[in-house]
């Protein structure tokens, strides 16, 4: 079975480690701040100018001023920051946050990704990833392993214009979680009861399937 | 100083067809409604808008948007305005999408004397198409150039008359960048207060960057995803 997007967030947040500052995109990644194991504590980053961003408010606290990189309503946790856009992206550039999870719409077996435009079609805008993937250590795309049409969006060479170069280390898909090598992309876990062959059968990048492949545990 | 002004069609004055203006705010979070609100009403047209995003298609920026005064917007992401995304697509608007934190930081130069900077954002982009690279400690860069403005649309939650800001919450945003970079900086706030009611450590923007300010009234505050959770 293909992971679902819950089981996507949770397998994310195992990558947690105690005392990060983490910023997480908008979608799958933003489901990652409901799965934070137990005795880990990370200060979520938004890049709208929040650090010790907390859960979404109750109705009566909704706050119109307070909102995330997603523009949903949020609240701060005791102990949180506000700061403004310059100085958000300064933390970023700095690399004083220590993880990014993004979304794509396309990932290169060389790290690239494509998420902002889709030419004479769709122009979202690039947002913050940009200046997110050009400087954070450590980034982990989640996505879906293939598109709409059912068309893989692990590829040998992004198609779509680039949001930045080489700079994906790890992706998470429905299917399995993958690093990103001189290789291509190495299966580290399959997701529960996904075979190899669908997996092969949905990455058009290079692929490596190393000896004894764990299942995931979610 | 007193710079206070009656409102905020007073505070445009001076304001002409193809002038370049910043304006403040993230999605609809923290933008100027009561100077937006001027500039439909002004029919000011063929702006340069600068501005993290369009608003929605019926409120903020969308608001000149469809009235069709907008003839270049400088932004980061327009996920959330079908009319804008429509007008881009025709070519209709000009658009130069723009890395967010390169935004802010083209704000920040502009409104500090700095020219020019050198960024990682976009290397290897078409954002970086036509600009200067350079390499420094083994990782390239991108030379980006400041932005100002003729005039900065600032919204702050207080002000004094002599235009010191504090902002509140996540409406500070681009806000503090902006007000730094316009020639004329106008600047509505929720509760304007005399000298000395506001504490000079809890100064955003202090008010040498401030040229006109003024009370806004009839804050709507629009929610674009209102997110909540249930008590248990």
């Amino acid at each position: 079975m293909a992971l679902d997007k819950n089981q996507m967030a949770k397998r994310i947040a195992r990558e947690l480690k105690d005392g990060w500052y983490v910023n997480l995109g908008i979608g799958i990644p933003t489901l990652v701040a409901n799965h934070i194991p137990q005795g880990i504590q990370v200060t979520l980053q938004s890049e709208n100018g929040i650090l010790g961003m907390g859960e979404f408010p109750y109705d009566d606290e909704v706050d119109a001023d307070l909102i995330n990189a997603g523009k949903q309503t949020v609240t701060l946790l005791p102990g949180a920051a506000i700061f403004d856009s310059a100085t958000s992206f300064a933390m970023i550039r700095a690399q004083k946050v220590q993880l990014t999870v993004l979304g794509a719409m396309e990932v290169a077996d060389n790290g690239d990704i494509a998420s902002w435009k889709i030419p004479g079609k769709m122009v979202k805008g690039m947002g913050g990833a940009m200046d997110l993937v050009a400087s954070a250590q450590n980034i982990i795309v989640c996505m879906m392993h293939t598109n709409k049409a059912g068309e893989s969006k692990l590829l040998k060479r992004c198609s779509l214009p680039l949001t930045g170069v080489g700079c994906v280390k790890r992706v998470l898909t429905d299917l399995g979680l993958f690093e990103v090598g001189p290789e291509g992309f190495i299966l580290k876990e399959c997701a529960p009861g996904v075979s190899m062959e669908e997996i092969r059968a949905k990455t058009e990048g290079r692929l490596v399937v190393p000896q004894g492949v764990k299942e995931m545990v979610v | 100083m007193e710079k206070t002004v009656a409102n905020a069609d007073a505070a445009l004055a001076g304001i002409k067809d193809g002038m370049t203006l910043m304006v403040g705010g993230f999605g609809l979070c923290g933008i100027p409604e009561n100077l937006i609100g001027a500039l439909v009403r002004n029919g000011v047209k063929g702006l340069t808008c600068i501005s993290n995003n369009a608003g929605v298609d019926d409120f903020g920026l969308g608001l000149l948007l469809k009235q069709r005064q907008i003839k270049t917007m400088i932004a980061s992401y327009v996920g959330e305005n079908a009319e804008f995304e429509r007008q881009l697509l025709s070519g209709e608007l000009e658009v130069q999408l723009t890395p967010q934190g390169t935004l802010a930081e083209r704000c920040r130069a502009g409104g500090a004397g700095i020219p020019a900077f050198f960024t990682p954002a976009g290397y290897g982009t078409e954002v970086a198409e036509g600009k200067e690279t350079r390499e420094f400690d083994g990782k390239m860069y991108v030379m980006e150039h400041w932005l100002r403005a003729d005039f900065s649309l600032i919204k702050a939650w207080k002000g004094d008359t002599n235009g010191n800001l504090v902002y509140r919450r996540t409406a500070r945003n681009f806000n503090p960048m902006m007000a730094m970079a316009g020639r004329i900086t106008v600047a509505e706030v929720e509760h304007l207060v005399q000298p000395g009611e506001i504490d000079p450590d809890e100064v955003h923007t202090p008010g040498i960057f401030v040229h006109r300010i003024f009370q806004g009234s009839n804050y709507e505050k629009r929610i674009e995803q209102r997110t909540v959770r249930q008590r248990a």
